[in-house]
């Protein structure tokens, strides 16, 4: 029987083996949504919960199990921005770029993350991985389990948000 | 709002919010799943167990009660 056929059976062996194989994609995923690495390994294995507790509905001879991965993992990370509008946010981190930031570009940092702030959970997703990672908008509405129209929409709404936010922040875009 | 202007508010945004696109995960999570798998599902007390069947033995009993509880709510 396939690694699939078996997980989708419960075989607790077969998950380890998916889970292992696929980890590092989901979180590299995550990540890109949440931006904070402590947060993607939490909502990685939050993530593999999910699809274990789901495996029964999961068809093994369809395949697709990185769509399925990728779509649940979003679900995971969009659920965890709700959470957290309503908490305290995790400070968000940079990757090390080696040169230091200078008070002006700080400025613009905390003037373009108030202005994030005031997207939806969903529509800021949307416009991070569209516009700052540059994901392709088809595996955006796969993972979203949206149209492509609507990813335009939400990143359509996104701008315009963000347009307006930060021109009241004094940054001309 | 044109391609310039949406061109300039990408660079800005990718400014002050690099791609996140070469990060690793930089441990093995099975530990942490193995312990989350662990965990037992979500238990109830056996005293919730009681309220509940008192309540609906009261619903049971008394089903004019209704009614009124709907209100309050």
């Amino acid at each position: 029987m396939e690694v699939l056929e078996r997980f989708a059976a419960g075989d607790s062996d077969a998950f380890e083996c998916l889970f292992r194989q696929h980890q590092g994609e989901v979180y590299r995923w995550i990540i890109r949504i949440v931006r904070n690495s402590a947060t993607a390994e939490d909502l990685t294995v939050e993530t593999f919960w999910r699809i274990y507790r789901a495996r029964a509905r999961f068809d093994a001879r369809k395949g697709n199990l990185c769509g399925w991965m990728r779509r649940i993992a979003t679900n995971a990370a969009l659920d965890h921005l709700r959470r957290s509008r309503r908490e305290v946010e995790l400070p968000e981190e940079m990757p090390d770029t080696g040169k230091p930031v200078s008070a002006e570009q700080n400025e613009m940092r905390q003037a373009i993350f108030q202005a994030m702030d005031r997207l939806s959970p969903a529509v800021r997703a949307t416009v991070l991985l569209a516009l700052v990672e540059e994901e392709p908008y088809e595996n955006i509405a796969k993972a979203l389990g949206i149209s492509t129209t609507a990813v335009k929409l939400r990143v359509f709404r996104g701008v315009r948000v963000l347009r307006k936010e930060l021109s009241n922040a004094g940054v001309r875009p | 709002m044109s391609e310039r202007e949406m061109e300039e508010l990408k660079r800005l945004l990718k400014e002050s919010m690099p791609a996140m696109q070469d990060a690793e995960l930089r441990r093995d999570l099975w530990p942490a799943m193995q312990q989350r798998l662990a965990e037992p599902a979500i238990h109830m007390p056996w005293w919730d167990w009681a309220l509940l069947a008192a309540a609906g033995a009261v619903i049971f009993l008394f089903p004019a009660i209704v009614p009124a509880l709907l209100y309050h709510l």
